[in-house]
């Protein structure tokens, strides 16, 4: 209650925007252990009445950026040409943190500053589609100026309207990526087709899987002939579940985890995976050819990392600026022939052909129509169903 | 109970007045610190643990509370994580302990007419901490791993059946707690061996005890504040560990300790009360072993 009453006060308002740093902090901690307890009874709740912090873009040309490692394009040296372009070009400076290193990690430790509206150390910061979700849903994020995005036009038909934000208002993708399967091609050569195959007894205890309950859950669900996107409910949810903690406490799946399972890959830990398609191609040119990566015959899923600028981010026609320069296709496909990951813009493919000709029609990061209808995006949830869904699985992670 | 500090300050009489300022003014940066940051966290920790979820809120919304089921769900929930973390810790402990003592024991008796090797030994014994500890940890995985070295001997040689595995079981992930303690049971012990009289031990010999009786009844009790600081830095932090276990380090989900349950429910389940209510519930029990366990060891001049 007491912070609802805070966010409401006009006059705190004001000091967020100019500046909330020292006199806020010493206030803070000045507080005796008795107010700082009130104040941990943070009232969340209904949708958080923010607003916008006041853009000064125009007087300070500076950026700060938050997005997922090796997301970038890199030369030898370190740097990162496309956005050394960006500066060039526009004569502001770019702070690129690679701290974004997991969905809820990262929410979890900007959470409070989201919910008050203050800045939060990124004025904007690339989020996989559904933890952008619930940015909107909470109203944490500002609406995009349109005008100052004239590329938006280059964004492709598929992307333009997720179930969260119709008509991309107040998000942007920046870029996507299918969860499907992988195989070692010397361990496995007759290669894997669906993701019951990852259930063969020859591959016990070699098989691993992803610790983002959308992808490995919404692979099994689409095995089970599930439509993800639509109308599915806590009985498909189920159904996937107990096949899951079956091949988990069979021991056919090895181990759950995030990026690390390219470790296992690599040490040959395990075999098999659902895995995400970028990587595959980046763990090949970096560790010898020796996987190969498929989208499973009932289906993958589609997800996005997407750009969202903060309430509390105080230079949002400077993201906005970003953005524009990352929808010219020229510019998209020069960060695509690194990142190897599915670009939204469209005409990056033709702009590619020039770079590299064998990329350009790389399905993984120029899906064709065809390609796209084997790939599905797991619905959005409500906050009931995502409590419920993700401690059922956390609880499989911890084996309690 | 920081304040009892000032109290008992002012009542020693032929303390002067101007050094117990003095003194004063030395505490408060400590006092504050404490307050801080550890008393107002500590606070704030025991509140979360009674927090209700928001009926209205968004994940990880809660408000003010006195839910004390959280507790009781929590450990419901997650007991067999907490009991395989303080068996874990145990068996960690002692594996320490036996590996250490010897070390110790070299170093601060047998090297002692040599002090340039000891003091390289010493080095040796911290050499470890100048490499990070997640990166050892990884190491250790990639070492374990299935086609690594060990896992490819062991299965030569028939210890482990042809499908076993070593990385993601309960023995890499003690072997880990082991390895990484290593340095903070040996510098205790190391700290109190160096001062034992060899004469007490000479004086065994020509009293007719054997070595062992020697070892059993004047080393070992002469080395029990090292034992029991040794043991104590050792089962505390193994006890809290969640890196060894961690599925993307030395575990997988069946060696999942109570450590890990904490990391979930606050950083992917967003469940703060559920979070603190364990991590308090951690704290108490380790409050009550080690209370336990220096009261019957009987050390009070420790450290």
């Amino acid at each position: 209650m007491i912070l609802q009453a805070i966010r409401h006060s006009q006059a705190l308002q004001k000091a967020r925007s100019v500046s909330l740093s020292r006199r806020g902090f010493l206030g803070a901690a000045g507080m005796s252990a008795t107010a700082l307890a009130l104040a941990a009874c943070s009232s969340g709740g209904q949708r958080a009445d923010l607003t916008p912090a006041k853009d000064v873009s125009a007087t300070e040309k500076t950026l700060a950026w938050s997005n997922w490692p090796a997301y970038m394009d890199e030369d030898d040296d370190g740097n990162y040409p496309t956005l050394i372009g960006f500066e060039d070009e526009s004569g502001i400076t770019v702070t690129y943190n690679v701290d974004v290193d997991d969905n809820n990690s990262y929410y979890a430790k900007v959470k409070d500053q989201l919910a008050l509206g203050q800045d939060i150390g990124a004025d904007t910061v690339c989020l996989t589609d559904w933890m952008v979700a619930r940015l909107v849903r909470q109203g944490y994020v500002q609406e995009l100026d349109r005008a100052n995005i004239p590329n938006i036009a280059n964004l492709s038909e598929s992307f333009a309207n997720p179930d969260f934000d119709p008509g991309r208002k107040l998000s942007l993708p920046w870029q996507g990526g299918f969860a499907g399967i992988c195989w070692n091609k010397e361990k496995v050569p007759a290669g894997l087709k669906s993701v019951e195959d990852l259930w063969d007894p020859a591959l016990k205890g070699r098989v691993g899987v992803l610790s983002e309950m959308r992808d490995t859950i919404g692979l099994i669900m689409l095995a089970q002939g599930a439509d993800i996107t639509g109308e599915w409910g806590d009985d498909d949810f189920a159904n996937a579940m107990d096949a899951f903690t079956q091949q988990v406490e069979d021991g056919q799946i090895r181990n759950i985890k995030g990026n690390a399972y390219l470790n296992d890959l690599q040490s040959e830990d395990t075999f098999a995976a659902i895995c995400w398609s970028g990587d595959i191609t980046s763990l090949n040119a970096t560790a010898g050819d020796k996987w190969e990566f498929a989208i499973p015959d009932a289906g993958g899923t589609l997800w996005n990392d997407t750009f969202v600028v903060p309430m509390g981010s105080a230079h949002k026609a400077n993201a906005e600026a970003v953005m524009n320069y990352y929808y010219e296709p020229e510019v998209a496909a020069e960060l695509a022939a690194w990142v190897n990951y599915v670009t939204p813009v469209v005409g990056a493919k033709e702009a590619m052909d020039l770079i590299d000709p064998e990329l350009a029609s790389d399905q993984l990061i120029f899906p064709d129509e065809e390609t796209l209808s084997t790939v599905h995006v797991f619905r959005t949830l409500t906050p009931q169903e995502e409590n419920d869904y993700q401690a059922q699985f956390q609880k499989v992670l911890l084996g309690s | 109970m920081a304040f009892t500090a000032f109290a008992s300050q002012t009542t020693v009489e032929q303390a002067p007045r101007k050094r117990s300022f003095v003194a004063l003014v030395l505490l408060l940066p400590g006092i504050a610190y404490l307050l801080l940051f550890f008393l107002t966290p500590l606070i704030s920790l025991v509140i979360t643990s009674f927090q209700e979820p928001d009926l209205y809120g968004d994940i990880g919304d809660y408000v003010t509370a006195f839910r004390w089921e959280n507790y009781v769900d929590a450990v419901g929930e997650y007991w067999p994580l907490i009991l395989r973390a303080f068996g874990y810790a145990l068996v960690a402990t002692v594996l320490a302990l036996v590996i250490s003592y010897p070390i110790a024991y070299f170093i601060g008796v047998k090297a002692r007419r040599f002090p340039l090797l000891q003091s390289l030994l010493l080095t040796l014994v911290i050499a470890p901490f100048f490499i990070s500890f997640l990166l050892r940890t990884l190491a250790w995985k990639q070492i374990m791993s299935d086609e690594g070295p060990v896992v490819v001997f062991l299965k030569s040689i028939a210890v482990l059946p042809s499908d076993g595995h070593l990385t993601g079981t309960a023995f890499s992930v003690i072997f880990g707690l082991t390895y990484n303690f290593i340095p903070f049971m040996t510098l205790p012990l190391y700290a109190t061996l160096e001062r034992l009289d060899t004469r007490y031990l000479e004086a065994g010999a020509d009293l007719y005890a054997s070595p062992f009786t020697v070892f059993r009844t004047v080393t070992v009790p002469l080395s029990m504040p090292g034992i029991v600081s040794g043991t104590l830095l050792t089962f505390i932090p193994a006890a809290g560990d969640y890196i060894n276990a961690s599925r993307d380090f030395l575990g997988s989900s069946s060696t999942a300790m109570v450590g890990n349950a904490i990391e979930a429910n606050f950083l992917v389940l967003q469940n703060y009360p559920a979070a603190a209510a364990l991590s308090i519930v951690l704290m108490a029990v380790i409050l009550v072993i080690v209370g336990v366990y220096v009261r019957r060891t009987g050390t009070e001049d420790l450290v």
